[in-house]
């Protein structure tokens, strides 16, 4: 029991004393999660919409494939992206792995199903009357999109959410893909591995905190985006 | 959140992969080790000494044995530092590395709850294999390939039995050393592992560890820690002369001397033994 009292004090230490390996471990969450969030909704955005709005044959099927995807595990995908970037798989030369980028792709294939799959659910629900609107106003397919996904906006957030609290609290693709490494790859999730591999429970779970205390602020910042788009 | 703020942000956006990638891209050599080296905290304080004596950046990822040869195999990696003399005499042989040179050694235990209910404290290792598998002692195991693993294999066999991979009593946790250390004390096993993976344990309890060393001093537990070269030959990208420069500076005298003197509770984990 005491391992959750220490652990609780030891967070706080970490924070307030400003332990450089921690936020050294906070800057690659951060970076790594940002960069794969923001390729994935660049990606899984307009897949999502072309999946929602546009009746094509297969698409029920590709519904199902996009929903499949959702439980896609890390390990994986770790594993897949693996045996792409070693030196001696097709895009080896490319040098990704044990780098933050090869682990961005990596957490951009996690989160790209989820944008897709909630775009294209949000867009489906949208009023149909919407459409019509727009078509009837002359407006050509990209002002449709556009028009459609800004109000989708707040279920689009919620995707972005979504992914990017599965992206956060992964480890399988960290570990395969960055190794771990001190001051370059190590996450704040691979560094709560790693400490409970060393028998340091109360630093596992004080880094556990302060995963929960990066994600509140990131919430935080949506929120704030959300009140400056006007309700 | 207007048009001008979306591209804000996605020249932030632009901005971060810039400096991910331009972080990436500096020198430094790429290591695979074993977990022990990792775990007792001996790579961090090498590590920025070998920066200061060399501008030269360590990189290492923990990985079992057995990994960290594959991952030299598919020159991921440049150098490698592990712990099973067979596989890498083999692998040297077969061209996957090479300058194989040794660099420290420590010893294998055999650790169980301090009562010892199979009754092996004080018997040489092969026999107290025997006893554990004859009492059905509770034995938990790496099972991951590692160094430490590959012994343990080696020491079922030369009790005269195949591995108990099938038997309840035997339990294989897939876990890095100090991981599996702990699941034996949950089930209250035994389980074998390096001496200082162990003083690392005892360590983190304050000297005072809920399992204890029942066998041990037995000349098949010595355990050869080596340092390899990536052969630069098959893998054009891997850093041979970095490499060669660590292998030099690791078995340098002064570097040597401070290995042995890497302590925790007043015992040596690694005693430096390069030649």
């Amino acid at each position: 029991m005491d391992y959750i009292l220490s652990g609780l004090i030891q967070a706080l230490e970490l924070l307030f004393q400003g332990d450089p390996e921690t936020f050294s471990a906070v800057k690659t969450t951060v970076l790594a999660s940002s960069l794969s969030v923001a390729a994935s909704m660049a990606i899984g955005t307009p897949v999502g919409f072309w999946l929602g709005y546009v009746p094509f044959p297969g698409r029920r099927p590709a519904r199902v494939v996009v929903d499949t995807l959702l439980s896609l595990p890390t390990v994986v995908i770790g594993l897949l992206c693996y045996a792409f970037m070693t030196h001696r798989g097709p895009l080896g030369d490319w040098g990704l792995l044990f780098t933050l980028p090869g682990m961005a792709v990596g957490q951009t294939i996690l989160g790209l199903p989820i944008v897709i799959a909630m775009t294209a659910t949000a867009v489906e629900s949208l009023d149909q009357r919407l459409k019509q609107t727009l078509i009837t106003l002359g407006a050509d397919r990209r002002q449709i999109l556009l028009t459609s996904l800004w109000e989708a906006r707040f279920s689009l957030a919620l995707a972005g959410a979504a992914a990017y609290g599965r992206i956060v609290s992964e480890v399988g693709i960290s570990m395969m893909i960055g190794g771990n490494i001190k001051w370059h790859t190590r996450t704040i999730t691979t560094a709560i591995a790693l400490e409970t591999g060393k028998g340091q429970f109360a630093t596992g779970i004080a880094l556990g905190l302060i995963l929960m205390t990066v994600a509140l602020l990131v919430n935080l910042a949506m929120t704030g985006l959300k009140r400056m788009s006007g309700t | 959140m207007t048009r001008r703020g979306i591209c804000a942000f996605m020249g932030a956006m632009v901005l971060l992969m810039a400096c991910a990638l331009s972080a990436s891209a500096e020198d430094a050599l790429m290591m695979a080790t074993t977990t022990s080296t990792d775990n007792t905290g001996l790579l961090d304080v090498l590590a920025p000494k070998f920066q200061e004596d060399t501008g030269i950046e360590l990189k290492w990822t923990a990985v079992g044995t057995g990994k960290a040869l594959e991952m030299g195999k598919n020159c991921d990696v440049d150098v490698l530092l592990v712990h099973a003399p067979a596989a890498e005499k083999a692998y040297v042989a077969a061209g996957y590395g090479k300058d194989r040179t040794e660099v420290m050694y420590n010893d294998f235990v055999i650790i169980g709850p301090p009562d010892d209910p199979a009754g092996v404290k004080g018997l040489p290792v092969v026999e107290a294999m025997k006893k554990m598998a004859n009492e059905k002692a509770h034995f938990t195991s790496r099972g991951d390939n590692s160094g430490t693993n590959k012994k343990e294999i080696s020491l079922w066999k030369k009790a005269g039995m195949e591995v108990p991979d099938k038997e309840a009593w035997y339990v294989q946790t897939g876990q890095g050393m100090i991981a599996t250390i702990h699941v034996a004390t949950e089930k209250g096993a035994y389980t074998m592992t390096d001496r200082g993976t162990f003083i690392k344990f005892e360590d983190t309890h304050g000297g005072n560890p809920p399992l204890a060393i029942l066998a041990e001093g037995d000349p098949v537990l010595f355990n050869q820690y080596s340092a390899l070269a990536v052969n630069p030959e098959r893998c054009p990208n891997a850093r041979y002369e970095l490499a060669r420069t660590f292998t030099e500076w690791i078995t340098s005298k002064d570097i040597q001397a401070f290995i042995g003197d890497f302590k925790l509770l007043g015992k040596t984990l690694f005693t430096p033994n390069a030649k």
